[in-house]
């Protein structure tokens, strides 16, 4: 039961770290008005209250530290200027760590953490306001109730009195002023003039009188409804003041705020005007009206997509069967399979929407790990991200944590250049980042640019041929060199730096990316910044395939990633060099892989028996892939093989097709990889070839 | 993994025994999902050569492992009569090519011997012995018998 508490709280946490993240992101932008500075503060705020009941101490204290300091922000005691917005970005950074520490039950504190909580202890205790005042009677806001909405709206004066008989028929002044604090943000002063001396004091007698300042969106008959029990017991004046703020902003707002339209308004009666006064002031501009939704457990989810997976294999083998029966026309089933099959995709696309997410919390999980990556290298880094609106599917953004964070830490220690060396260089000294989102061609493209110093390209190859990737008199394109960095076994870190120095590869990073079923790419121009993009499929569940015959099994190549399907003429095969074939196209010349010797399922077709499918590999390459033939055009229901089996050479994943049979999903960009490693084929493949040629 | 969960508490242990490349070994009968014919695989390419390919369980994809092979002895040539056990391997699930299964023994506990040291790593898959009829019977380790493949694979 905890355990489930535990688990609301943390996701809870997380909209509350989106919310936070907003919000410092929009004063960071140089808007630190009162309504997104209280955002920032009710989320830091809802955090250390979730936190204590869980005995989060660490999280409470710091946000304790957090929230004083936005308290003083908010309440005009301290100007938030760049040092203070710059250091509050790190304690929202810091926060998020500490909360994400404690739902992995991992002990450690985040390194920044010691360093932030003293500079804010400082700022915040420098502006505490809470002694040296002169009224001993000063108004005191009564926290009852920490989870007040929000203090938008209109402010209410509410002038009460307690009748003889109000405590005598056991009223209790507190409990109404809890209710009232429900409704809004309340501020009680209390009158205490009327009280006799000590020993006069009647036990049952009232003698105190309050004033009550109420701000809230709450209507007044709302506000009234409070009261509606203690009638004729006290005095009671509730009052809209016509010249009441919008908002607890100190400064009082324009007159044509108050409603316009509506003349009976300056009336001091306190039920039916102010009640049309407060709906039309109150309605802040209308935010996003939070649609409801409904939190189901992933594992339900899961469950669901699984079993219309299976429906949709299912459907195919039942869509094979009766097409092999050859059935007459007439008995109508195979229009009734084909309204299977359109049902079966809906539901497929239906419940696959259930599991996508919008990027953004992950976007804002980045923009922390670039300002740390920044402050730990002495860089100036803006980080900008884009279309952070974009939904995934939620497998996607899980497996793009740790890719994105590798590249983006990449681009920040490797990438950009120091102040200095930009200035040197006519930059600005502050290098520019963009993290971007989009969906393109039923894709979703992710690009991170930076406009540091663009790769090293004699130094990556000179590494590559130090590290035997590559022959040291072999000619490479620029794309080709770039690519190199993909290669399981280079690692770009020719200085070791504690950031991106971690023993991963761009090769960790493009296996995760292809286990995704995706694809990155890589270009680069020296001294102007350097662009990967990775295109990820939509869903993870199915893939629009094309069938073909490799050696004596079927294999699937997606078709996004198919440019055409040719049959050449065998003159259009071209040797170039031992094992080096080309396809010759018009002008152009394009490499060719043959599928089954690269997997080592059989010899390379021979130019007669070749099929030839271009398809796009990297960037903007292309390779010429040969299969035995076509088969078949078909979604196909995308099988991971990662638990089960592991990385399989030249395959993404598996999909099982409509006789029941495992077939391999392609990769085009790691059948090149493969073909880049082995440069030389054995001499019998090459035999073969000749053979068949002839 | 030497805790026999299931029949932990009980004085017999129940083991399913079978023979791969002319050789007797048991697992646990806990962990044997179920008994299948051998039907061809779809084959991966650059993987071990006891890796035998995937198939289609039920909508699953699951490695099947040539077990002799795996185990040092020589390659088996299936044919419709060998049979592929169906094994439960750490949270997975593998299939095992087999020659032929030979039945479900009732072992007493006192039975169940420790492994013996082996010199050859292909030890590491056996997770102790069972004296039986005179004859020791191998306990098969399923946990490790099929790793998870890299890329940079043999």
């Amino acid at each position: 039961m905890s355990n489930d508490l535990r688990a609301i709280f943390f996701t809870e946490s997380e909209d509350l770290i989106v919310a936070m993240g907003d919000g410092l992101g929009i004063m960071s932008e140089g808007a630190t008005d009162p309504d997104t500075v209280n955002a920032v503060f009710r989320a830091v705020h809802s955090i250390k209250g979730s936190a204590g009941a869980f005995g989060l101490s660490d999280i409470v204290s710091f946000a304790h530290s957090f929230e004083t300091v936005l308290d003083a922000i908010r309440s005009d005691r301290l100007a938030p200027d760049a040092d203070v917005l710059h250091l509050l970005q790190r304690a929202g950074d810091v926060l998020a760590d500490l909360l994400e520490a404690a739902r992995d039950d991992r002990p450690e504190v985040p390194e920044a953490l010691p360093a932030i909580l003293d500079m804010l202890e400082e700022i915040g205790s420098a502006n505490d306001d809470s002694v040296g005042d002169d009224f001993v009677f000063e108004a005191v806001g009564l926290g009852f109730f920490d989870a007040a909405p929000a203090p938008a709206g209109s402010v209410f004066e509410i002038a009460f009195r307690p009748g003889p008989s109000f405590f005598i028929n056991g009223h209790e002044p507190a409990n109404l002023f809890a209710a009232l604090a429900e409704l809004g943000e309340l501020t009680a002063t209390c009158d205490v003039t009327g009280l006799p001396p000590l020993a006069e004091i009647d036990p049952d007698g009232s003698y105190l009188a309050w004033t009550l300042r109420l701000a809230t969106e709450a209507t007044a008959d709302q506000v009234g409804e409070v009261f509606a029990f203690v009638e004729g017991l006290c005095d009671l004046d509730i009052t809209l003041p016509a010249e009441a703020p919008a908002a607890v902003a100190p400064e009082p707002e324009p007159p044509e705020e108050a409603p316009a339209g509506d003349p009976a308004l300056p009336s001091p009666e306190p039920q039916a005007a102010p009640a049309a006064a407060v709906q039309a002031a109150a309605p802040p501009p209308a935010r996003e009206a939070p649609r409801p939704t409904l939190r189901v457990e992933l594992d339900r989810v899961d469950r669901l997509i699984n079993s219309v997976g299976e429906l949709i294999i299912n459907q195919a083998v039942i869509a094979q069967k009766i097409a092999e029966a050859n059935l007459p026309r007439s008995s109508g089933l195979s229009s009734h399979v084909e309204d299977l099959t359109f049902l079966a995709r809906d539901i497929q696309e239906g419940v696959m929407r259930i599991r996508a997410q919008p990027l953004k919390p992950l976007f804002q999980r980045m923009a922390r790990v670039v300002r740390e990556a920044a402050e730990g290298t002495g860089k100036q880094v803006d980080f900008i991200t884009e279309g952070e609106d974009t939904e995934v599917d939620r497998t996607v953004i899980e497996g793009l944590g740790d890719p994105l964070m590798h590249m983006l830490r990449n681009a920040v220690d490797h990438g950009i250049e120091t102040p200095t060396d930009r200035e040197a260089n006519g930059k600005p000294p502050k290098g520019r980042l963009v993290l971007s989102a989009s969906h393109a061609s039923g894709n979703v493209r992710i690009v991170i640019r930076d406009d540091g110093a663009g790769l090293n390209r004699p130094r990556i190859k000179e590494t590559a041929v130090r590290k035997g990737l590559v022959s040291p008199d072999a000619t490479l394109t620029e794309a080709e060199i770039d690519s190199l960095l993909f290669l399981p076994g280079f690692s770009t870190a020719a200085s070791v730096t504690s950031l991106s120095g971690r023993g991963v590869g761009m090769d960790v990073v493009r296996s995760a990316v292809t286990a995704l079923g995706g694809r990155i790419a890589i270009s680069s121009r020296l001294g102007e910044g350097t662009i990967f993009s990775i295109a990820l499929p939509l869903t993870l569940a199915v893939l629009d395939g094309l069938i073909v015959s490799v050696a004596d099994q079927l294999m699937v190549i997606p078709v996004s990633t198919i440019l055409e399907t040719v049959r050449p003429a065998p003159s259009d095969f071209l040797e170039v060099g031992p094992g080096h074939r080309v396809l010759a196209m018009g002008e152009r010349h394009v490499p060719l892989l043959d599928v089954a010797s690269l997997l080592d399922l059989g010899p390379a077709l021979g130019p007669a028996d070749a099929v030839v499918v271009l398809v796009r590999t990297g960037e903007d390459g292309q390779a010429a892939l040969t299969v035995k033939g076509i088969v078949d055009k078909r979604q196909v229901v995308i099988k991971s093989l990662r638990h089960s089996v592991g990385a399989v050479a030249g395959a993404s994943a598996a999909t099982i097709l409509g006789d029941g049979k495992v077939a391999l999903i392609l990769d085009p960009d790691a059948l090149v990889a493969i073909s880049a490693r082995r440069p030389s084929p054995s001499l019998d493949h090459q035999g073969s070839d000749h053979e068949r040629a002839a | 993994m030497n805790a026999q969960p299931d029949s932990r508490g009980t004085d017999r242990a129940e083991f399913v025994s079978f023979v791969a490349g002319g050789q007797g070994y048991c697992i646990e009968v806990a962990r044997v999902r179920e008994i299948r014919r051998w039907s061809t695989v779809t084959t991966l390419p650059h993987a071990p050569r006891y890796f035998l390919g995937v198939m289609n369980l039920r909508g699953a994809v699951i490695p099947i492992i040539d077990l002799a092979l795996r185990l040092g002895l020589s390659a088996t040539t299936p044919t419709p009569r060998h049979v592929v056990l169906i094994v439960a391997a750490g949270e997975r699930t593998v299939g095992l090519l087999v020659d032929s299964v030979a039945q479900i023994l009732k072992v007493p506990r006192d039975a169940l011997r420790g492994v013996p040291l082996l010199p050859s790593d292909t030890s590491l898959l056996i997770n102790g012995m069972i004296a039986h009829e005179g004859a020791a019977l191998r306990i098969l380790d399923t946990d490790a018998v099929a790793p998870i493949l890299s890329e940079v694979a043999a």
